[in-house]
């Protein structure tokens, strides 16, 4: 790995997407939309306070999933994949850049959503207010690094987006979103624990109901480790020789 | 006469499969060729005949490879010859969505070049005054031009290059055989695809490819007088009669027809 490369190929992407400012707008403000409907629906009831938490990690993380995954297989198809692997530039400086690309439009959306969120839709933390920042942004880098490894799999479009369904909906289900962890069937509560998604809702449930940084930093770890294996898996499935 | 400065490529016994079980194809066996360096090498053949596995096994992204494949003394594929050998493919690979020198600067900073390289290949291919488009706007030979001025960034010893010429105006085309001329001049050795057989008079040197292997390996008056023709569509021709003859009922004929 090469810092230089690593940062033109995330400066590339970036110049990408400044280009298609749809894309960005989408990006910005899809999931606080999504939160404004949760909040008008639940309007004057305990709903928001304890759940706009979670929705602040969750959107970011399946909107940064499907562009991700959407945009290497471009890069795949394009035939510019192929053509890196034909240069100098390193696997890892490939995933990495686009890691760092994505995560720098997660920060922004993470930014926005919680604003809007906290002043527009007047959602109340009990705990620190910058913890849940910080998972929302971690999450949304999560989606980023498990798009770049689920892109190593698929081959054409029609594949890519169904693996949001394989890759995320089981995450969903059991995060501990549709019901409390503990009251599961043991063998769904051991599948949650090996499932990342599950450490970001538990720190941001945690967060919801009072907590702080040292409470939560824990969970934040395993988040953080469960990028870098993606990042590692994306980096290593991708292939200078392809058939 | 023929420059005997070196080798570029020394391939032998180059087998390539695609495609696993019953589906499994082998596209090129038992091929044997040296490219001389410094020389323009067409690559000439009718589509399917190989000619894109054999420049992919050349530059290292072919998986499936058998045989033994030298580029500029090391196996391809090695490391050291990822700033060594340039390589074009057929359909432009260039980002759409950015303009053509962001697209140059990025593969300038990845190889180690410099602006003014940047700023000497966008001239090379003629696009200097369409640096600041987007790519996305720009006609396919345009395009093309811009994948090619990518490969020329860190002047490469030996350039591997995919039908460069598809589509492209007969000035531009002439342009673009007077830059391959050139490069060849200052000792770049260069692989070039075709299958216009009319490109064969700019080559040096010819390779004609048939269903995966050489059919012939010579410069265009010694593939002429080996087969007493007048041009190279008629040698071609006599090249896979000698090959095949046409009436017969030999056995494999069958086969190998399909």
């Amino acid at each position: 790995m090469n810092p230089t490369s690593t940062l033109a190929t995330a400066g590339r992407v970036l110049r990408q997407i400044r280009n298609d400012p749809r894309t960005i707008g989408i990006l910005i403000a899809l999931p606080c939309v999504l939160v404004g409907l949760v909040a008008w629906m639940f309007d004057g009831t305990p709903v928001l306070d304890q759940f706009g938490p979670l929705l602040v990690g969750l959107f970011p993380l399946i909107v940064m999933f499907l562009v991700t995954s959407v945009a290497t297989l471009r890069e795949r198809q394009s035939g510019t994949l192929e053509r890196l692997m034909t240069t100098p530039v390193g696997k890892a400086d490939v995933v990495v850049g686009y890691a760092l690309a994505f995560g720098a439009i997660a920060v922004l959306q993470a930014c926005v959503l919680a604003a809007f969120t906290v002043w527009v839709c007047g959602m109340d933390v009990a705990g620190e207010l910058w913890v849940v920042l910080l998972v929302a942004v971690l999450d949304a880098v999560l989606g980023t690094a498990l798009g770049l490894a689920a892109s190593a799999v698929a081959r054409t479009e029609f594949q890519a987006v169904q693996l949001m369904p394989v890759i995320i909906f089981p995450q969903l289900i059991t995060c501990g979103l549709l019901m409390p962890r503990d009251a599961m069937p043991a063998a769904l509560e051991a599948v949650s624990r090996v499932l990342p998604l599950t450490y970001g809702m538990e720190a941001l449930q945690d967060l919801a109901a009072g907590a702080g940084f040292a409470e939560v930093r824990g969970a934040i770890g395993v988040v953080v480790l469960f990028i870098v294996g993606a990042l590692v898996l994306g980096a290593t499935t991708l292939r200078r020789r392809t058939p | 006469m023929r420059k005997t400065s070196g080798t570029a490529v020394r391939i032998s016994g180059l087998g390539v499969v695609r495609g696993s079980g019953r589906r499994r194809v082998e596209v090129i066996r038992g091929l044997d060729v040296v490219v001389p360096s410094g020389e323009v090498v067409g690559l000439l053949g009718p589509s399917g005949s190989g000619k894109t596995t054999l420049m992919r096994a050349v530059v290292g992204v072919q998986d499936n490879v058998t045989g033994l494949v030298e580029v500029l003394g090391r196996p391809a594929g090695h490391p050291s010859l990822r700033r060594r050998v340039g390589y074009v493919t057929q359909a432009p690979s260039v980002y759409a969505d950015i303009s053509v020198v962001e697209n140059l600067r990025y593969f300038a900073r990845l190889l180690g070049a410099s602006e003014d390289d940047v700023v000497r290949s966008l001239a090379d291919v003629d696009l200097t005054p369409l640096a600041d488009r987007r790519v996305g706007v720009l006609s396919g030979g345009e395009r093309s031009r811009v994948s090619l001025a990518l490969a020329l960034l860190a002047s490469p010893e030996l350039l591997v290059l995919d039908e460069p010429t598809v589509g492209l105006d007969p000035v531009l085309r002439r342009d673009l055989w007077a830059l391959f001329r050139r490069l060849a001049d200052r000792g770049t050795s260069l692989l070039v695809s075709s299958h216009v057989m009319d490109e064969a008079l700019r080559c040096d040197r010819l390779l004609l490819m048939r269903d995966g292997h050489l059919l012939a390996d010579g410069t265009l008056a010694e593939l002429l007088a080996r087969t007493g023709t007048a041009d190279i569509e008629a040698a071609f021709l006599a090249l896979v009669e000698d090959e095949h003859p046409p009436v017969g009922d030999d056995p494999h004929d069958e086969e190998t027809g399909r």
